[in-house]
């Protein structure tokens, strides 16, 4: 179907568009470059071992730290309590929606859970510090201001919706064929839907999951704002901690020079960051590739 | 043969996981609804003209949140221009030029990944690229820029979807009567795949107008007395504004960054209504 | 027809209808204790629909009503008090498109078992399903493989043994062959004639030889209405109406 008429608007179009694609491998490469360049030369002056191993993270103050476990340690828990909130809720949801609710309560509720991944993810971190946080400090009073369970909460109930819709997505591509081989068989609606719909539609469950918990390492804003500046090693929720990304958010709200360490650890603490989402991404992306790859 | 007492338990186990389900989503709503219940009771005393029309301020009565929108505006304005065109290029190219080589799967492959990547990263790149290396200091050209390159993934995933569902036989049926691939693509497949394309774009800048880490990394001030006039101007947005306010430990900055926080909502409200329109119309005609 | 034979489902009256549109009209039919009876007709004429409310299946479709009485044993299978799961552990169905679960060949057919808590030995109960299913000597080395390594025809006798393996009264079969080859569907004709024995079958059709192969009994239905009802025999041979026989002869359908 090619057309064999050589025509230079044509063959000038093409070009354009593909540049206009080629963008995002450059884009790619350039994360990759530099990250690569500012985390080698921060390699240059703190080994790897002590960067990765080190329990003490204190890049600004006296005496200086470049252990990153106590970052690692922050997302951790963000990671784990998000995800304690938004796994179960987003499973139950999304077994409501494509096995119990109606076509218009489906209807309605899929546009508002498209809004509510919508919303940005400083007005979650408002609602952490102004609502969720004090609530938790009337229930625990030992809570600290700056916490990493509120934080976590809000996270969760970020992901939440997105946990959802794919949940759902993964649940409506099973075949109506296997619910009523199922049925006929005499079975009720739970043994149908735990037995038969949630395991055959499990790999896009965990694809939904792991897809969560990489967008639960790179929120920003609302671990900036609730869940506290300190890069404390501890695995207390009501403490207050620091995650990779509040710590990058911490520097760049000061005037940090280029060149210099502190300027470095910025590029070496989102390197990792990067590493570990892109592993993530692309370990969901291939368990969607062989989910789909099922049921075509 | 059948035990009736087992199959009694059964329907009992049945209608409570039922009733849970039904539950835990319901409690969700709720928790959600009441998140922006309680926004609005604390914001909307705050919203009036005086807080459109005025600039921040360390007197939270004087504040407002002129120079955060226009700055906003200016940015997705800035950002829409430079994301859609070459968004919906790329995913021309990928969906109707491209042949399946391992280049174009490895671009296919990247863009999914891209999408995943955490904003802040973005954010990074925007520092050490824009801000940096091509010295256009804390510019909205800077942030739109930043941002243009964190909603290509997602514009270029929803136009190739949208491209993808245009079916071949109107492609062939241009193609049989001696129309140019161009031709094809501007007279039949992009008129058809509009209403997709349209609503990924609205979802994505939706996003943008939302974003605040990216932001932050590349510098945007968190204190503007000023309206932007051009594209290398310093500049605030909706989102940096309230992140200052809400960051403050006072009582009435928390409320007005509600108030800014009802507005933002307001915006994406609309956009998302938007998007839903252009999509239920785009299914009705087919 | 015999007076040994024996009425263990009785179809009295029915109407079936999708969101108002009327599928199956005032249809009165009854099938016998150990025989095989089909329903056969064009295309769209309910017989289907008229099949999948002998189990109840239709239930699970949005908008779809019933009236008549349908009753099983005396028993009226839409009474309020009738539990439909009760009802689909005695009327078993066979699908139009094999339906494997995507698990290992034994879980599929020690499923039905498994949940419904059903008594003896699993294993036993698995292997006389395979068995009397004609698939046990196929299968029986790699019963852990997934169901979904076996091919269309394995995969629908493999749907055969899991019904099987529930031991029901009736089996309902929705075109259990239109989705096979010739061969495939050649063995499960030999199977139906094993089965009757030990089983009541009801099978919807479009395949007229193959109906007048293995039933007892033929309904024709043409928009949703039930033309003629007879012996197998004399439907085929010396039908009373004369769509019937324009049908059975292939002038139409």
């Amino acid at each position: 179907m090619k057309t064999r008429t050589p025509r230079y608007l044509e063959n000038s179009l093409q070009a354009v568009f593909f540049m206009c694609a080629a963008i995002s491998a450059v884009t790619t490469v350039a994360v990759i470059g530099i990250l690569a360049v500012e985390t080698w030369g921060f390699l240059q002056q703190i080994s790897l071992v002590e960067f990765l191993f080190g329990t003490r993270w204190s890049p600004l103050l006296h005496p200086k730290s470049y252990g990153l476990l106590p970052l690692l340690a922050g997302t951790t828990l963000i990671v784990v309590g998000a995800s304690l909130v938004a796994l179960p809720v987003g499973l139950a949801s999304a077994i409501f929606l494509s096995e119990y609710a109606s076509e218009r309560t489906r209807n309605i509720l899929k546009p508002v859970l498209e809004v509510l991944a919508g919303i940005p993810t400083v007005v979650y971190g408002f609602f952490a510090l102004t609502f969720v946080t004090p609530l938790l400090r009337i229930v625990l009073p030992d809570t600290h201001v700056f916490n990493a369970a509120s934080a976590a909460i809000v996270v969760g109930i970020m992901v939440l919706p997105m946990v959802a819709s794919l949940c759902d997505d993964a649940f409506r591509a099973v075949p109506d064929n296997l619910r009523e081989g199922a049925y006929s068989l005499g079975a009720t609606s739970f043994e149908v839907t735990t037995r038969i719909v949630v395991p055959a539609g499990l790999s896009g469950v965990f694809a939904a999951f792991v897809l969560a918990i990489s967008r639960a390492i790179g929120e920003t804003m609302a671990v900036t704002l609730a869940a506290g500046a300190t890069p404390n090693l501890t695995m207390n929720p009501l403490e207050s901690i620091q995650t990779m990304t509040a710590y990058i958010v911490q520097v760049s709200l000061g005037d940090t020079p280029a060149g210099t360490l502190t300027y470095q650890t910025l590029f070496a603490v989102a390197s990792v960051l990067f590493l570990v989402t892109l592993c993530l991404n692309i370990a969901a992306n291939m368990i969607m590739k062989r989910f789909q790859e099922v049921y075509e | 043969m059948i035990a009736q007492s087992n199959l009694a338990w059964r329907h009992k186990k049945a209608m409570f996981f039922r009733c849970f389900c039904i539950g835990v989503t319901a409690f969700a709503v709720f928790i959600l609804g009441l998140l922006i219940y309680q926004v609005s009771v604390l914001g909307l005393p705050w919203l009036d003209a005086q807080f459109l029309s005025s600039f921040p301020s360390r007197f939270p009565e004087k504040a407002g949140i002129k120079s955060a929108l226009l700055g906003t505006l200016w940015l997705v304005s800035m950002t829409a221009a430079i994301a859609i065109p070459v968004g919906v290029l790329a995913s021309v190219y990928l969906e109707e030029y491209a042949r399946p080589t391992r280049l174009t799967e490895f671009i296919n492959i990247n863009i999914a990944n891209l999408a995943g990547v955490p904003s802040i990263v973005y954010g990074m790149l925007g520092l050490a690229i824009f801000v940096r290396f091509f010295q256009l200091e804390r510019s909205l050209l800077s942030g739109a820029l930043t941002m243009s390159l964190l909603i290509l993934p997602v514009i270029i995933i929803a136009a190739k979807e949208a491209i993808r569902a245009v079916p071949g036989s109107l492609r062939q049926a241009a193609f049989a009567v001696g129309a140019t691939r161009w031709q094809v693509i501007r007279a039949h497949v992009l008129p058809s795949a509009l209403p997709g394309i349209l609503t990924g774009v609205i979802l994505a800048i939706s996003r943008a107008i939302g974003e605040t880490a990216p932001l932050i990394m590349i510098g945007a001030l968190t204190y503007v007395a000023f309206v932007p006039e051009g594209p290398m101007d310093e500049f605030t947005a909706l989102p940096i504004q309230i992140f200052n306010w809400t960051s403050r430990p006072q009582e009435e900055f928390h409320e007005l960054a509600s108030a800014g926080i009802v507005v933002l909502l307001l915006v994406l409200l609309m956009m998302n209504a938007l998007a839903v329109y252009i999509r239920y119309r785009g299914t009705r005609a087919k | 027809m015999s007076s040994q034979e024996n009425i263990i489902l009785s179809i009295d009256d029915a109407c079936i209808s999708y969101g108002g549109k009327l599928a199956v009209r005032n249809v009165s039919l009854p099938i016998y204790e150990k025989k095989i009876t089909a329903i056969i007709g064009p295309s769209g004429c309910g017989k289907s629909t008229l099949l999948r409310s002998l189990n109840r299946m239709n239930d699970f479709i949005h908008g779809c009503e019933q009236s008549g009485r349908i009753s099983f044993r005396g028993e009226d299978l839409y009474d309020p008090g009738t539990d439909p799961v009760e009802v689909r552990l005695r009327i078993g169905m066979v699908f139009q498109r094999p339906n494997p679960f995507p698990k290992s060949i034994y879980r599929n057919v020690a499923w039905g078992p498994g949940i419904n808590g059903l008594d003896g030995d699993l294993d036993d109960r698995v292997e006389k399903a395979l068995r009397q299913a004609a698939l046990w000597d196929e299968v029986k080395d790699r019963l852990q493989d997934s169901a979904l390594t076996l091919s269309g025809g394995q995969q629908q006798r493999l749907c055969i043994a899991r019904t099987l393996a529930m031991e029901p009264e009736i089996i309902l079969m929705d075109e259990p062959c239109s989705a096979l080859d010739p061969v495939s569907t050649a063995r499960i004709e030999d199977l139906l004639f094993e089965l009757k024995e030990n089983y009541t079958i009801v099978i919807v059709t479009h395949n007229m030889q193959q109906a007048a192969r293995v039933s007892q009994h033929t309904a024709f239905l043409e928009n949703g209405v039930l033309v003629e009802y007879g012996d197998t025999d004399e439907v085929f041979t010396n039908p009373s109406n004369k769509r019937t026989e324009e049908y059975v002869t292939g002038r139409f359908g």
